[in-house]
């Protein structure tokens, strides 16, 4: 397939999980701070951090409260990160394969820009729950769609691949914000505030009853371990790069344990950190150091794969590789 | 809703004759919307533009903040072609088309018809369209104009006319099919009623045609189609085309040519390219050939097509016989090469570089419509009733100084058909575009076409970027045997 078909598959994909996430981030902070009146503006620049935009929100808002950082997540053109920038970035990268993806995908996309972009001209936003179900809806729907129309050949697999590390990123930058915010709080633990404060941390990532299930009472260790080195649950950083791996091999043609270039060598060597991880060396070695070096490894990874695959200058080149003797 | 209050206020009508009654075979389609509730039509064409807009069938408008997308106006009431004109539409069609591409073929190779004089040879030659690197290319089959789309009208008299023939890039076909989609899902039972000719296999014979154009050698062709990017206002159609037909759509950057052949860049290397249908003008092809500053274009492009590595649809240089200056020539051209009576005339044209056609256009401004022969899309145009005397002397100024660059026809009084006015039909008037796909083996005229309406009242301009519409154009099957495509809408569930 053309390089630049695949970069706009894989971008749009990108596209459409960030704003998803923002969405549920958004609603998760909201609802707790329903529950918590007093800090309840403490909630909101910990939320602007997990997006990573904290720089930029300060220079146009200064101090966050509820209306600006839902202004800025959502709707603010000049926030390349926020919902309505994301989903009309999607819509463009779509928009210029639009031949090549199906037309439901399209017009499904279609449909979500138009969505936000009437709610962007709206005075207020009398219930933005549903507003913001809407958009991870939207998005869900954009994935089962694409599932179920699209063939799943090389240019469904950077899609999914684009998806899978998108979400394994901000999984990880959640993980890292809200864990600790929430630790030195002593103060709530044992109180019902500790549970709602960390049910909020599981919702923000769609994990709360998944995680229930999984281990029961809430224990934060436990909240660790299942959203960063649960393989089963599809939002955990660990499950992300496994699924990446299998598109990565697919739209290479490497064996398993095998790699063609450096964006498969790099992905290849996180699996394998992420395969034999475990909680108590995580933790030995720090827990923020280990998503940091974390979320620095997927962005390089994201790096690699521009310049191995969409890049038109460097295909020439022969890149490193080795196989399976 | 009803026609009951309708005029056709003495213009030819498309719909009713000059008594107000139905034209054979618009009679079901009258009754069934005379049928309709109160305010149902209206429902249905709100439904329809919303469909359009779901599915982004837009295009930009620019320089304005917002980055406004707007529809192409759409029209709910279809127009009617009996089958009888259509036939004489059809194989008028294939003998223009047959003419024109004869006479491209020989102004770059023998140069026989300026050589006998049929039409001038310095009014070819300083043609805006002719291409001086096409002197001597031999395209596949001999064919250069693959695509065509001409614009028909049909006057007062009740006779088509042709007044334009565009061979270059010729746009609007997914309009064609897009109304057809529209019109199958907002009037089933009315379609089903009518027996239309079908125009959903439009993509699959463009394919079969452009496949045809590849070196014998080539087992599985490699098709392409070539946009100058998404911000062409044609950039829907041209990846509507390349999805339905399912070849990659390509721009300039995804080209290079290395060994002599066109490639494409992909993730896994370079693959080469056999066929490219381009919807980028000549001179944005190929810096080294045409303009420098191109870059839109793939260097070394003309070199691999000269050399038979790749076929490009159309050819460059077929914009020399678009030219509307040698327009006033075609009939000439017909009779040429293949010694036959034009089937479908040209409106009646007075060429400013003639002595005597000059006189009597600048004595008759106010009457004729002036037409710059470089410009489309209707710019450069004086329309001469509805002119000011200012906007006459302006165009006689300019007449005098470049005679070369004018022709001049009459007013003429398009055919109208009723269009949705808020509650009620008024006339407006339209013209067809039909497209016709030039093959070795076989020449196909799509049935039916882009019909575009001048939605402003009384005005005679259909251009899109003047405030033009569009309508689908049901070609009515002779024997009224049922319609092809509504059983395939009924056993698709549609």
């Amino acid at each position: 397939m053309l390089s630049r078909v695949a970069n706009s598959i894989y971008w749009l994909n990108r596209y459409i999980e960030r704003a998803e996430n923002v969405a549920r981030f958004i609603d998760a902070n909201y609802d707790m701070t329903l529950d918590i009146p007093d800090s309840a503006s403490d909630q909101w620049q910990p939320l602007i951090n997990t997006t990573g935009d904290h720089e930029l929100f300060a220079k146009l808002y200064g101090e966050a409260n509820r209306e600006n950082a839902i202004e800025f997540l959502v709707f603010d053109r000049d926030n390349p990160n926020s919902i309505h920038s994301c989903v009309r970035a999607a819509r463009e990268n779509a928009r210029s394969v639009r031949e090549y993806i199906s037309s439901e995908m399209w017009e499904q996309l279609n449909t979500f820009y138009l969505m936000i972009n009437t709610a962007a001209k709206e005075e207020s936003m009398d219930l933005p729950h549903q507003f913001f179900v809407d958009i991870m809806t939207a998005s869900h729907a954009f994935i089962g769609i694409t599932d179920s129309t699209m063939n799943h050949g090389e240019g469904w697999h950077f899609g999914r691949m684009g998806r899978m590390l998108e979400r394994a990123d901000k999984t990880s930058r959640l993980l890292d914000v809200k864990y600790f915010i929430l630790l030195p709080s002593v103060d709530y633990i044992g109180s019902p505030y500790d549970n709602i404060l960390w049910g909020a941390l599981l919702r923000s990532a769609s994990a709360f009853e998944m995680y229930r299930k999984r281990h029961g009472r809430i224990d934060p260790k436990k909240i660790v371990d299942f959203l960063l080195l649960d393989a089963n649950f599809p939002r955990a950083v660990h499950y992300c790069i496994v699924t990446a791996m299998i598109s990565m091999n697919n739209i290479t043609g490497s064996p398993r344990g095998t790699f063609a270039n450096k964006a498969e060598q790099s992905l290849g060597r996180l699996l394998s950190e992420f395969n034999f991880a475990s909680l108590e060396d995580i933790f030995e070695h720090g827990l923020h150091e280990y998503l940091d070096s974390t979320q620095t490894r997927i962005n390089a990874l994201g790096a690699a794969v521009q310049t191995e695959f969409f890049s038109p200058q460097d295909i020439d080149s022969t890149t490193e590789s080795r196989t399976l003797e | 809703m009803r026609f009951d209050g309708y005029d056709t206020e003495g213009f030819y009508d498309e719909v009713f004759d000059s008594q107000g009654k139905p034209r054979p075979g618009a009679d079901l389609l009258i009754q069934r919307v005379n049928a309709l509730p109160e305010s149902e039509l209206q429902r249905r064409q709100k439904a329809a533009e919303r469909a359009l807009l779901n599915l982004g069938i837009t295009f930009n408008v620019y320089g304005s903040e917002a980055q406004t997308e707007k529809i192409f106006p759409f029209d709910i009431v279809p127009r009617i072609v009996q089958a009888k004109e259509w036939e004489i539409i059809e194989r008028g069609l294939k003998q223009r088309i047959k003419a024109l591409n004869s006479f491209i073929d020989d102004v770059y190779n023998d140069q026989n018809i300026l050589k006998d004089g049929i039409v001038p040879a310095e009014l070819v030659l300083s043609a805006d369209g002719f291409r001086k690197p096409c002197i001597g290319l031999k395209p596949p089959g001999g064919i250069w104009c693959h695509i065509t789309g001409t614009d028909l009208v049909r006057g007062g008299d009740g006779e088509y006319y042709v007044l334009e023939d565009n061979l270059r890039c010729p746009s609007g076909v997914s309009y064609v099919l897009e109304n057809r989609m529209l019109m199958k899902r907002t009037f089933p039972m009315v379609f089903d009623a009518c027996s239309v000719q079908p125009v959903t296999d439009y993509p699959s014979r463009l394919l079969d045609m452009l496949q045809g154009l590849a070196n014998p050698g080539v087992r599985i062709p490699n098709v392409v189609v070539w946009t100058p990017g998404i911000y062409n206002s044609a950039y829907f159609e041209h990846s509507f085309l390349s999805q339905q037909m399912g070849v990659p759509l390509v721009e300039g950057g995804d080209l290079v040519v290395k060994d002599g052949e066109v490639m494409m860049r992909t993730t896994k290397g370079l693959e080469r390219v056999d066929v490219i249908y381009r919807r980028i003008d000549d001179d944005f092809m190929d810096p080294t050939t045409f303009r420098a500053d191109s870059m839109l274009g793939v260097p070394g492009l003309m070199k691999a097509y000269s050399a038979g590595k790749v076929a490009l649809a159309n050819a460059p240089g077929t914009g020399v016989a678009d030219d509307k200056a040698v327009y006033a020539y075609v009939p000439e051209i017909i009779r040429y090469y293949l010694d036959e009576e034009p089937i479908i005339n040209n409106v009646p044209t007075y060429a400013c570089w003639r002595e005597d056609d000059r006189q009597y256009v600048l004595e008759n401004l106010d009457k004729l419509v002036v037409k710059a022969v470089n410009e489309s899309g209707g710019y450069g145009m004086l329309v001469g009733p509805h002119s000011t005397v200012a906007e006459q002397e302006e165009f006689a100024k300019r007449i005098k100084a470049n005679p070369r660059t004018y022709i001049a026809q009459p007013t003429l009084a398009l055919s109208r058909v009723p269009v949705l006015v808020d509650d009620h039909f008024e006339g407006r008037h339209v013209d067809l575009r039909p497209y016709i796909l030039y093959g070795a083996k076989s020449t196909y005229v799509l049935p039916g076409g882009l019909t575009r309406v001048a939605l402003k009242k009384g005005s005679l301009v259909v251009n899109s970027s003047q405030g033009g519409g569009s309508k689908d154009t049901w070609v009515l099957n002779a024997e009224g045997g049922p319609s092809p495509e509504s059983a395939l809408q009924k056993e698709e569930g549609l």
